[in-house]
């Protein structure tokens, strides 16, 4: 294979046709020779932009020389330095934002494959069983973690890495959050990747107790005065659904994305497990991030039609572009620019259509982004059996509501310093999408490291 | 692994365990539920806890099998366990949250149809330890299907028992017992709590809606995680859409839309009754219902 500095080494996919009829993960990523010859296209920046545009700001240039000699044991060692979760975010992360946005590469080509490259390597240290971090000299103080997410996995694995008991709190019956009941298996598989990424974790010390539901089976003043713990990370997650407030949102075939996806993901309902899901013949689902994109294909490789209904227009869509063109790709349809104004029922109230607006876009409203106003008149009826509702979430309030003192803004999120994670009741820090509302696994991860450093400075003076 | 202590089958399709869940011991109320899930393969299943030991770290659980997943768990004994058990979920029932004073100046009436009877019984056995007399409803189809008749009478000032086709005690359901308590027995009730199917809590709603009767039902929705995820369990209470989970599992039961909460308790019936006719039938099923496709 030979080099072509302006275009990324393509990466190896299943086949659309095929894969939309299973459940196998949908890109097979590198392989040592074309990882190798992705990694040449780097030009070893002085000042490295990719970095900066790193949450988590791992030394990408460091690893990716590390490939180029084929020293991929190093080249996880100087990623396992900023990320606990390599092989996740190598999936999962959206790159064309952060790292390979900043690329010098990209601005006359293509910029190189980072995410890929990453994948490449933390596929390859879990083959070769590499430790590529080590637990700390241990220090005698105990925290305590709720949630076992992206957030509270790098929280733990981090204070773990500097000496301290670390105990992570999880209220599902598997660790993981939503990198277990959110994102699909073909875009992250479970046992080959999330598994052995959270014993990765549990290597470094880190004890998970999972069917605890912090707020009801503990408190966290309970975890702090009668339990012996030192400090308290919080990263329980997203919450409660939101659903639009249009007419029929009750009708049997309504779903928000949370459910259908935590019945096919954490309960495998696609694997003849015993939860059951809904396998409609056709589905829409309304909402254009990336938990509509996995919605979407997930009801699509059971069997469905599925469209995507959503307001605004392409441009706009919030979804990683890599996930909008496999869901393409697999033969979803984008009803784009359009809006359901209500969802039909038949008698015995099991969905059989919904009324959809189309819709344009006027000035830009607060966010930035050009806003959808209705055409009037241009309302329609669609066919559908099953409605999938992704319109992001808001906070839990089982946390907030049994914890005194914990402030919480009004979106109800636990209010919590950026660099620190410190919150207003001592000893209790938060990160992830419980203090920013729904975002991105990495920004998760951020916040855990983040809540690890405000750890470990509150503990060290304390 | 959370253990299972006790195992008994208390009548035809009920099944009463004791099982091992210390985190869910320690903090329960009344009016709280727990989730379990017998296995890998297994749904997670909201049960209402029937009773706790906080010292043993024990929960008593009790369930009716309406479905493959309790069907399955019906078989497990003392010995065996459960993969998971989690809770307590949902919050404490009203008057636990109430100042004493205020709950002893009221008369209460809980009122059990059927299963009901699991989760009143805690309610009934907190009024008892506070000294507090409260009066229990317990009706079931008939005398094989009744339940807690004990227990309940242990703790109830006045328990009356009933059995719609008369083959025990007081023959009628249980709107008819409460009708004949408050009309012609002269009793004054400040408070209803009724639990129990769907369509007894809400001919009990109705008739407390014309008594004028405050009335707190306890809303069994299909739920996944229990915990404020998923939104399947949503339930139109007045002109909010609340999440039993996290908001309820007791709301005011003159505001439940009935009819809404029956149908969405449809929403997987065939997708069960395949699921179910597939474990009845083991290694013979092999899709004859022309609908599943049998073991594809």
């Amino acid at each position: 294979m030979a080099m072509d500095v302006l275009h990324k080494v393509p990466v190896r996919e299943q086949d659309p046709k095929v894969r939309a009829t299973n459940f196998e993960e949908v890109c097979y990523g590198y392989n040592e020779e074309e990882a190798k010859i992705e990694a040449e296209r780097c030009i070893d920046c002085k000042k490295p932009l990719c970095v900066q545009g790193c949450p988590v700001n791992i030394d990408i240039p460091g690893f990716i020389r590390q490939v180029k000699q084929g020293n991929y044991e190093e080249a996880a060692k100087v990623i396992g330095l900023s990320s606990a979760l390599p092989a996740i975010c190598g999936r999962v992360c959206p790159q064309e934002t952060q790292c390979e946005g900043r690329c010098i590469r990209g601005i006359k080509g293509e910029p190189i494959s980072i995410g890929k490259l990453e994948r490449f390597v933390a596929d390859w240290s879990h083959e070769h069983n590499i430790v590529a971090a080590e637990k700390g000299e241990p220090n005698g103080k105990k925290v305590a973690v709720v949630g076992a997410g992206p957030a509270g996995l790098t929280c733990a694995g981090d204070l773990a890495k500097l000496g301290y008991d670390v105990t992570i709190f999880e209220a599902l019956h598997q660790p993981g959050g939503v990198l277990l009941y959110g994102i699909p298996e073909f875009r992250l598989p479970k046992e080959k990747i999330v598994a052995k990424e959270i014993e990765v974790v549990k290597n470094l010390g880190v004890k998970i107790e999972c069917n605890v539901i912090i707020g009801k089976s503990i408190t966290i003043d309970e975890l702090l005065n009668e339990e012996g713990f030192d400090a308290v990370f919080v990263g329980s997650g997203a919450g409660l659904p939101k659903f639009m407030g249009i007419p029929g949102e009750n009708a049997n075939g309504v779903f928000s994305a949370n459910e259908f996806l935590t019945r096919n993901n954490l309960m495998k309902a696609f694997k003849d497990y015993d939860t059951p899901i809904m396998r409609a013949k056709k589905v829409v689902v309304v909402g254009g991030g990336n938990v509509a994109m996995d919605a979407a294909r997930t009801a699509l490789r059971l069997g469905a039609e599925v469209h995507v209904v959503y307001r605004r227009s392409e441009a706009e869509l919030p979804a990683r572009v890599e996930e909008v063109h496999h869901a393409k790709e697999e033969g979803v349809i984008f009803d784009l620019l359009q809006n359901p104004t209500e969802i039909l029922m038949d008698e015995n109230d099991n969905v059989r259509g919904m009324k959809i607006v189309k819709m344009e876009l006027g000035e830009p409203d607060a966010s930035g982004r050009r806003k959808p106003v209705e055409i009037p008149g241009s309302e329609y009826e669609i066919d559908c059996d099953a409605v999938i509702m992704s319109l992001g979430t808001s906070p839990n309030p089982l946390i907030s509501s049994t914890t005194k003192g914990l402030e919480i803004n009004s979106h109800k999120c636990i209010i919590a310093e950026e660099e620190t994670g410190k919150t207003s009741k001592e000893g209790v820090y938060a990160g992830g999408d419980a203090v920013t509302g729904a975002a991105t696994v990495i920004l998760a991860m951020e916040a855990g490291k983040a809540g690890a450093k405000g750890i470990h400075e509150y503990l060290s003076n304390h | 692994m959370y253990k299972i202590l006790e195992a008994e089958m208390l009548a035809d399709k009920i099944y009463r365990m004791v099982v091992e869940a210390p985190y869910v011991a320690r903090s329960c109320q009344p009016g709280e539920f727990l989730i379990v899930k017998m296995d890998e393969r297994g749904e997670r299943i909201p049960l209402t806890i029937c009773d706790f030991d906080r010292e043993k770290g024990t929960v008593d659980i009790i369930f009716q099998v309406v479905g493959a997943s309790t069907f399955r768990m019906a078989e497990l004994q003392a010995g065996d366990a459960f993969e998971d058990v989690v809770g307590p979920l949902g919050n404490p029932s009203d008057f636990i949250k109430e100042p004493l004073e205020e709950v002893k100046k009221k008369h209460y009436c809980f009122i059990a149809g059927g299963v009901g009877a699991a989760p009143i019984y805690p309610q009934v056995k907190w009024f008892h330890q506070q000294g507090i007399e409260c009066d229990v409803i317990l009706g079931t189809r008939t005398h094989d299907t009744l339940i807690m008749e004990k227990q309940l009478e242990a703790v109830a000032t006045n328990l009356y028992v009933c059995t719609d086709d008369g083959s025990y005690k007081a023959h009628g359901n249980v709107c008819v017992v409460l009708e004949d308590l408050v009309k012609n027995q002269g009793k004054h009730y400040d408070v209803v709590v009724a639990i129990g199917p769907m369509i007894m809590m809400k001919f009990v709603c109705q008739l407390t809606k014309d008594l004028n009767i405050p009335t707190i039902v306890s809303m069994n929705p299909i739920m996944v995680d229990g915990t404020g995820m998923c939104g399947a369990c949503r339930v139109q209470v007045g002109d909010q859409i609340k999440f039993a989970c996290v908001d309820g599992p007791e709301f005011d039961g003159h505001l439940i839309d009935w009819a809404l909460a029956m149908k969405r308790m449809n929403t997987y019936k065939s997708e069960e009754g395949r699921a179910m006719l597939k474990v009845q039938e083991g290694a013979t099923h092999h899709g004859g219902c022309g609908n599943c496709g049998g073991d594809k």
